[in-house]
This record gives C-alpha cells, structure tokens and sequence, in this order.
C-alpha cells in the first residue's frame, strides 16, 4: 500500500535524522539542540508508554505525569542521601548508581501504577478519567508536604547517575545516544507487546471490552499488566529527566503535564508506534520557538501562544484525528472527507420480523 | 478538641463543601446527561471571579458584580458549548478531554491577556466584612457565613428544579435513560444548553464567592475543578444529591484532616515526624476517601444511571 | 434421566421496580436445541445475560456442567466451555476475519500473558482459527478486515468464534438477526448441524427457524415462562397463541 511505503519512507528520514543529530549540531557549534533532542527523546518515552494504555488499550489515563515524577523522585532521593549520608527513612543508603537508581524508579513507579490501576480500572469512560487525574493530584500534594525533600521547591540533584564506561551522561553525545537507545528499545518492546498474544487482547478490550470477558479473558487482568508497564516505562522517562534537568520537584507531577502527554500523543497519532515520538517533538519544538516567531510578529505576543494552541487542539480533535502520522500516510485528507460524509447512525441492523 | 474550635472547623468544612458542591452540581449534570467530560468547567469559576473583581471595580457594590457576573458566566457557558463542545457529544472520551484542554489553556491566556498575570484582590462587601458571634464566644467571618446560606439556598433551588419542574423531570430521565428522553420527542439539544447554562452560571457563583476567600488569579479553577472530579466520583455521576452528600463529605474531611491528623499523630510520634507525615496524610486525605469509596462502590454512592 | 448440562433455577432480576426475570426455571441437555422465544421486552435478553454471567441474579442458581456457577464472572464461565455470541453483532473490527476467531482459540488457553512472541504466525491459534471459519463456510474470507465483511457473513464469524471456544454449550443471541433468506436457511442447515456435538440455547426471532431446529422451546412473557415444551405443544398451546404467535401467524399469513 501507498501509505505503508511512504510511512516506511519517512521513519526511514526520522530515524537517519535522529541517530545524525548531535555530531552536526555539534559541528555547528550549537550543542543546545544536543540537550533540547535529548529532552525531546525522553519525553517521547513518556508519551509513548502513555500510548500503549491510551492508543493500544483503550484507556485514557490523565494522571501519567505522576509516574514520571515518581521515577524523577526516586533518582532525586536516592541522590540527596547520597549526597549528605543519611539513610532513606532509617534504613537505606543514597546512591548515584545508575544501576540502581534507573531500574529502582521503574519498580517503583510500577509499584505506585499497581494499587492506582487497581482501583481505577474498576471504572471506565469518564470516571477513569477522572479518577487517574484525581490520584495524580494526590501524588502532587503528597511531594509538596515532603518537606525533607523541599517540598514545593523540590530537590536540584548537581550529579548524574553514573554509568559504566563508555556511557557517561555528564557527556552531551553519550546521554543523547542512552536516551535515543532507551527508547527505541520502548518502541520495539511495545511493536512486539501489541502483536504478541497479551498485545491481542488488550486491543481487541479497547474495541469491545464485553466481548473479551465473553471470550473468556479476565480483561481486568491484561488492562492492569499494561497500566503497570506503562507506569514503569514513565518512571524511567522521568529517572533521565532528572538526569538532563538536573531538578526534580512536585511540578513534575502537575496535572498539565499528563495533559501534554496526551496532546502529544493525539498529534502524533493515536495507537501508533511512532506517532508519540512525532508528537512530542512537535510540541516540545513549537514550545521552544513558536513564542520567539510570535514576539518577531508583534511584541509579547510568544508570550500568549497557548492561546493559540488550545483552538489548534480543538481543531485538530474535530479534523485530523490520525494526527502527524496520517500526514505521513498521506490520509489526512481522507480522514476530512469521511468526517464530511454522513455516517449511517449507529445501532442494531434491520431486524427481519416475519 | 475544644468545642469551639470544633465548631469553627465544621464551618469551614461545611463552606468549602459548600463551594465544591456549586462546581459540582452542574458539571455531574453535565456529565450524566451528556456522557461528556469538561474540564473546562473550572473555567466558568476562573471567569465568574474575574468578572466579580472587575465589577466590583466598577460599580463599587458586591451584590450588583454578582447579579452581573453570574449570568454573564453563564453566557460564556452557552457559547462555549454552541461553538466548541456541541460537535463532541457522543464522541469519544479523548476527544472531550483534548478539546476541553485546549479550552482551558485559551481561557487561561485570554484571562491573562484581559486582566494580566498578577492576582486581583477581591474584598467582601462591607455588610459581611465583620464576624458573627453564632455561638457566644465564637466568632466566625460573615462573609463565611454568607457563603454556607447561599449554598444551601442554591441546594434547595436545585432540589426544587430537578424535583418540581419538567425540565428537572427531563434532566434526571436524560441522566439515567438518554434514549427515552429523546423518544419523548424533546428537543435534547436544547435541554443540553441549558444544563450547560446552569452548570456554568453555578460556577461562576462559586468563583465569585471565591474571590474574597481565596485569591483571583489565573488557574485558580484547576485546582478546585480536580476537587469537584472527586466529588463527584463519590457522588456518582449524574447525581446532584450524590454531588451534595461528596461536597459535604470532601469538605469536611479535608478540613479535619488538616487539623486532626497531625495533633493526633503527635500522641504516637516525635512533633516533627508528627507533623511532617501529618501534613502529608492530610493532603492525601480525601484522595484515600475516594479510593475507599470506589473500593466498595465503583459507581459512586448514589449512581444516576439504572 | 441424567441432569440437563445447563440448569437454571428460580432466576429472578429485578431493575428498579420492575421485574425482568421472574423465578424462571431452564435446562438444556446433551444434544438438544432449546429455544427461547418471546415478544420484545419479555426478559429473553436478561435472561441470556444471566446465565452468561453479565448480570448477577438477585434469586436463583445456575449449573453447569455439574458444578454451580451462580457466582462465577462472566471469563470464567467462558472458559468453562459457555459461548455466547451476541445479539448486536461485536466482532473486533480492526481485526481480520481469521485474528478475530483466534482470539476465540486463544481465551481457552490457560493465560495470555505472553509478551513477545508474534501471535499471528502461531500455529496453535490460526489453524483451529481457520477450521472454525471453514465450518461456518468463511474460509475464504479469513483475511479480510472483519469491518469490511458483510452483514451475514459477520453473523457467520461471531458463530465462528464461539465454535473456537471448544463450547460445551452454545449461547445464541438472535443468530439470524438481519440476514436474508438465503442465509438464514444456511444458517439453520448449520445449526441443525451442529447440535449432535454441542447443545444450543438459542434465542431468536425467527419462527421458521425456531420451530425446525428446537427440541425444546420456553416462551417468556412479561419476564415470566408461560409455557415450556417439545414444538408441538407449544404450537397448540392457546395462551401462547395469543399472546406471541397469533400476532406472527397472522403477520406471516398476510
């Protein structure tokens, strides 16, 4: 099909563009685009376990910011003791092992997604999504009232995680090519996830959810497994966060940022493997220039460009649902059209009465 | 406790239950009947306050801003609606969601565009300025006060139009059976409108009783909009009792908890720890309030729909 | 006489004030075609929920298979051998013809929680997947999306797929619902089929259909069974007559 070659086309050019990046950027003497595709790349994994429970599985959870603040938090912790001696309530040394530190704030952040996706899940449409933003926000106040950890202002963590040689994320180019590596490690993990049999059901559960449990799945159970290795996936993306940053604090875990996720994912593309990747470029480039563009037009206007972006999300909700990746197909304007066309109501077929 | 202070506290509980009961009661509406979520509903609250100030401003006279700003808030909500979320009922959840985002950042820039990104300080009216003594020996703000009568006046206005009238009688048919609303031949299209209206002029009362309580200020509506969710996932969707019974619960809980739970703790800990862990349970307070109320009743208390 | 594999007692549901199923009494056994008929709103749909295991009764047991699964939830049932297709049809639209019914296969299995491996090339899923659709007369269809399949031919997969349960009991919504002449009568040639391997519950509208493939039938009304029995009786049977199959005879007769 036209749209399968074209899309291998294009991620073909995304990726040569990708792995080229930092050594022209630093050729060019501008070693912030290094840092900036960095923080893109990371946030992309954000985005993309984002889509594995909203685009693959049908659940649209609005509190994925949480995760990514509790794997930052765990790198920060774990930081701070190490830093001043003390033991983690009494019982645990710091460390700024990135062994230890990188996986510890998966299972961590996978052991928080365990009890949260446990009762969330016992609801769906408008409640779950109300619900994941309400725990996300517990989770916000909950690291504001840490005051060991600076509460409010959060913890300024001055020294990476330590790897072993050759890695070195005090390196531009070394932290650029682990994130790039980590994710598309996520992107081939979940490719196989959606195909593999546990893959199967949690797409056929966002279809018909009923029909599954008639099939004889516990779709509880798979939606559960899912939340709980997207929670991780987010954990580690906010883990190397921290690492780029060099902060963690409560506003890791606001409630616009989960919004940002899913904007991102929508833009890029819903259920797609690439499409977070796209979309959180997209935003995250648009963040970084528009306001520059729009002061160039009339001045303090960058200031105000999210009044710009909230039509354009309307918009796009209204008309280009496939998002970036149905550009890439080629299909955006198809999707217009079907959209214009008139669509049968929906409901039971004709029955024949006799 | 010392009973005063016991008294007070259940004030302050019941007029921030009060409030959150306000935000709630029109959105669960507009949840149950529509099966739409807004978030932009904080924004009517954001606005409601801002028109308040503004008013106030003008006309020097509290009760007239209000009389101004509540249907003008209102308005807002119906334009809104006409323009923006008509298109998005029966659609997906995520595309609500995404859209009701992107409203929230435009209402957010406009407000700083119109009134600027430093918040505005809204005085009580002079009439309320002082305190009553409802109890010799406890004095309580009557601006406070005030707010916990209009709450409850707005409860029984509500009890009355959902129970008495036959736009309630539609309301509560469309939040438990869409369908049959429809096949009464009722133009459900209208009846959306103007649940939209209430919810949003509802709210923008609340942002106006707000303004002298907290402070006017850009994304003030989010944080009580994530309050309003829990209120009404307790309640149960649909459900403006369920939406009281939660508001009352919320508040109640939260303001205890902030005064309870660290003095409490410090019969068992060091007063530090005490109130360290203290102020976190606190702020987790209602959060573990709704998990426990969704552990037992996935729907809620009171669940609209059969 | 051995018990019926599916014997349901007393099952009483109510909504609000209103009592959809009231104290019905029901057994399929081995070999048989039990229909249950009934005008709209006569509980048929409740009832099949029931004992799928969607909607908890408020009285009553249910048996299967010599073990009570009154309180079993509805993937547990399944996998216990109970397949039910459904009245709307609802199969996985993103999904082939032949993936759709390897779903099927594959909630048999013990688990799913198999992370890696490619399901689509698995053997174990696609051959029973692709010998059920043969039987429903898909086989040539297993590759196409099972949006783009017609409307019969998606009644023939929703069959398809509760066959791949490996069912010890079939549960039938409305099987015929919106099909043609013509395959409608396939469809009764491959019940009539069907039924020596695996006893059918079967809840239809179609009263051709019912009458040539039934052993038993139950006909509910208002939520209550008003008559249970081999065709025949039901046919004579006068309150029957007047209150479901009058209408019909005559409807068919003009």
């Amino acid at each position: 099909m036209a749209g399968a070659r074209r899309r291998k086309i294009a991620l073909a050019c995304l990726l040569g563009f990708l792995v080229l990046l930092p050594p022209v950027a630093l050729a060019a003497g501008e070693p912030f685009y290094v840092s900036l595709f960095t923080r893109i790349l990371i946030t992309a994994l954000a985005a993309a376990s984002l889509n594995l429970i909203l685009g693959f599985g049908g659940m649209v959870s609005f509190g994925h910011a949480a995760f990514v603040g509790i794997g930052g938090y765990v790198v920060g912790i774990a930081f701070v003791h190490a830093s001043d001696g003390t033991l983690f309530l009494g019982l645990l040394p710091g460390t700024v092992s990135g062994f230890v530190v990188l996986p510890l704030a998966m299972i961590v952040a996978g052991l928080v997604a365990l009890p949260i996706g446990a009762i969330c899940l016992r609801t769906t449409g408008i409640s779950f999504i109300m619900i994941t933003l309400a725990f996300a926000q517990m989770l916000y106040y909950l690291m504001i009232s840490l005051r060991r950890y600076n509460g409010q202002d959060g913890i300024a963590v001055w020294q990476r995680s330590e790897l072993p040689w050759p890695i070195d994320l005090d390196d531009r180019m070394s932290f650029y090519y682990v994130a790039l590596a980590v994710l598309l490690a996520f992107l081939y993990g979940t490719h196989r996830m959606v195909n593999s049999r546990f893959g199967r059901v949690l797409r056929a559960a966002k279809d018909n959810e009923r029909r599954v449990r008639a099939l004889g799945f516990h779709a509880y159970r798979y939606k559960l497994a899912a939340f709980v290795i997207a929670g991780a996936a987010a954990g580690l993306s906010g883990a190397l966060l921290v690492n780029s940053t060099g902060f963690v604090g409560p506003s890791y875990l606001e409630w616009h940022r989960s919004g940002d996720l899913i904007v991102m994912v929508v833009l890029g593309g819903v259920g797609t493997l690439f499409g977070p990747v796209l979309g959180a470029g997209a935003l995250m480039l648009l963040e970084e220039f528009i306001p520059e563009l729009l002061n160039g037009l009339a001045d303090g206007l960058g200031e105000h460009w999210k009044i710009f972006l909230g039509p354009i999300l309307i918009l796009i909700v209204l008309y280009a649902r496939r998002g970036l990746m149905g550009l890439v197909d080629g299909s955006l304007g198809g999707s217009l059209l079907r959209r214009l066309r008139p669509e049968p109501p929906p409901g039971k077929p004709p029955r024949r009465r006799r | 406790m010392d009973p005063l202070l016991l008294i007070e506290q259940s004030l302050n509980g019941f007029q921030l239950g009060v409030m959150l009961f306000l935000m709630a009661a029109g959105l669960t509406l507009v949840f149950g009947v529509m099966d739409m979520i807004n978030l932009a509903h904080g924004s009517f609250y954001m606005v409601g306050a801002y028109l308040t100030a503004t008013f106030v401003g003008l006309f020097d006279s509290f009760l007239l801003a209000v009389v101004l700003a509540v249907p003008l808030a209102a308005l807002v909500g119906v334009v809104v609606e006409l323009v923006a979320l008509r298109t998005l009922y029966g659609r997906d959840h995520l595309d609500q969601v995404l859209a009701t985002f992107g409203l929230i950042l435009f209402f957010n820039e406009l407000v700083k565009i119109v009134w600027g990104p430093v918040p505005l300080r809204l005085t009580p009216p002079e009439f309320l300025a002082g305190q009553v003594e409802l109890i010799p020996g406890a004095p309580y703000p009557a601006f406070r006060l005030a707010v916990i009568v209009v709450g409850i006046a707005v409860g029984a206005f509500l009890w009355y139009l959902i129970g008495r009238t036959r736009l309630g009688m539609l309301i509560r048919a469309g939040a438990s059976n869409r369908e049959m609303v429809t096949a009464l031949g009722v133009d459900i299209a209208r009846i959306f409108t103007a649940v939209f209206a209430l919810g949003a002029g509802l709210a923008g009362l609340a942002g106006a009783m707000a303004g002298p309580i907290l402070a006017v200020e850009v994304g003030m509506g989010e944080h009580i909009l994530i309050l309003t969710f829990v209120v009404i996932v307790i309640g149960g969707i649909g459900s403006v009792k369920g939406a009281f019974v939660g508001a009352v619960l919320v508040g109640m809980v939260d303001t205890f908890g902030r005064v309870l739970l660290p003095t409490t703790l410090k019969l068992f800990l060091d007063p530090s720890t005490a109130d360290g862990v203290g102020a976190s349970l606190a702020s987790m307070a209602i959060y573990i309030l709704m998990a426990a109320v969704l552990f037992f009743r996935p729907r809620g208390l009171f669940p609209a729909h059969g | 006489m051995t018990a019926p594999l599916l014997q349901a007692v007393g099952l009483t549901k109510r909504f609000g004030g209103l009592v959809a199923n009231d104290a019905i009494d029901l057994g399929v056994s081995e070999g048989q075609v039990h229909a249950v008929i009934g005008p709209n709103g006569a509980g048929k749909t409740t009832l099949l929920a029931q004992l799928n295991g969607e909607l908890k009764p408020d009285r009553g047991t249910i048996h299967f298979d010599g073990r009570d699964i009154t309180a079993l939830p509805t993937a547990t049932r399944a996998r216990l051998g109970l397949a039910r297709s459904f009245q709307i049809t609802s199969v996985f639209a993103s999904f082939s013809a032949v993936d759709n019914v390897a779903l099927a296969v594959q909630g048999q299995e013990r688990h799913s929680f198999r992370f890696w491996r490619d399901a689509s090339g698995d053997p174990a899923l696609a051959e029973p997947a692709e010998r059920a659709l043969e039987r429903v007369g898909l086989a040539d269809r297993s590759h196409v999306p099972a949006s783009a399949l017609a409307h019969g031919q998606k009644r023939q997969l929703e069959l398809a797929m509760a066959l791949a349960m490996r069912p010890k009991l079939l549960l039938l919504d409305e099987p015929m619902a919106g099909m043609g002449v013509e395959e409608s009568a396939a469809m009764v040639t491959l019940l009539a089929g069907l039924k020596a391997e695996v006893p059918i519950l079967l809840v239809e509208h179609d009263m051709d259909a019912v009458f040539a493939l039934a052993d038993q039938i139950t006909v509910l009304l208002h939520g209550r069974v008003i008559a249970s029995g081999p065709p025949a009786e039901i046919r004579r049977n006068a309150e029957v007559r007047e209150a479901y199959l009058g209408e019909d005879a005559a409807a068919g007769d003009g």
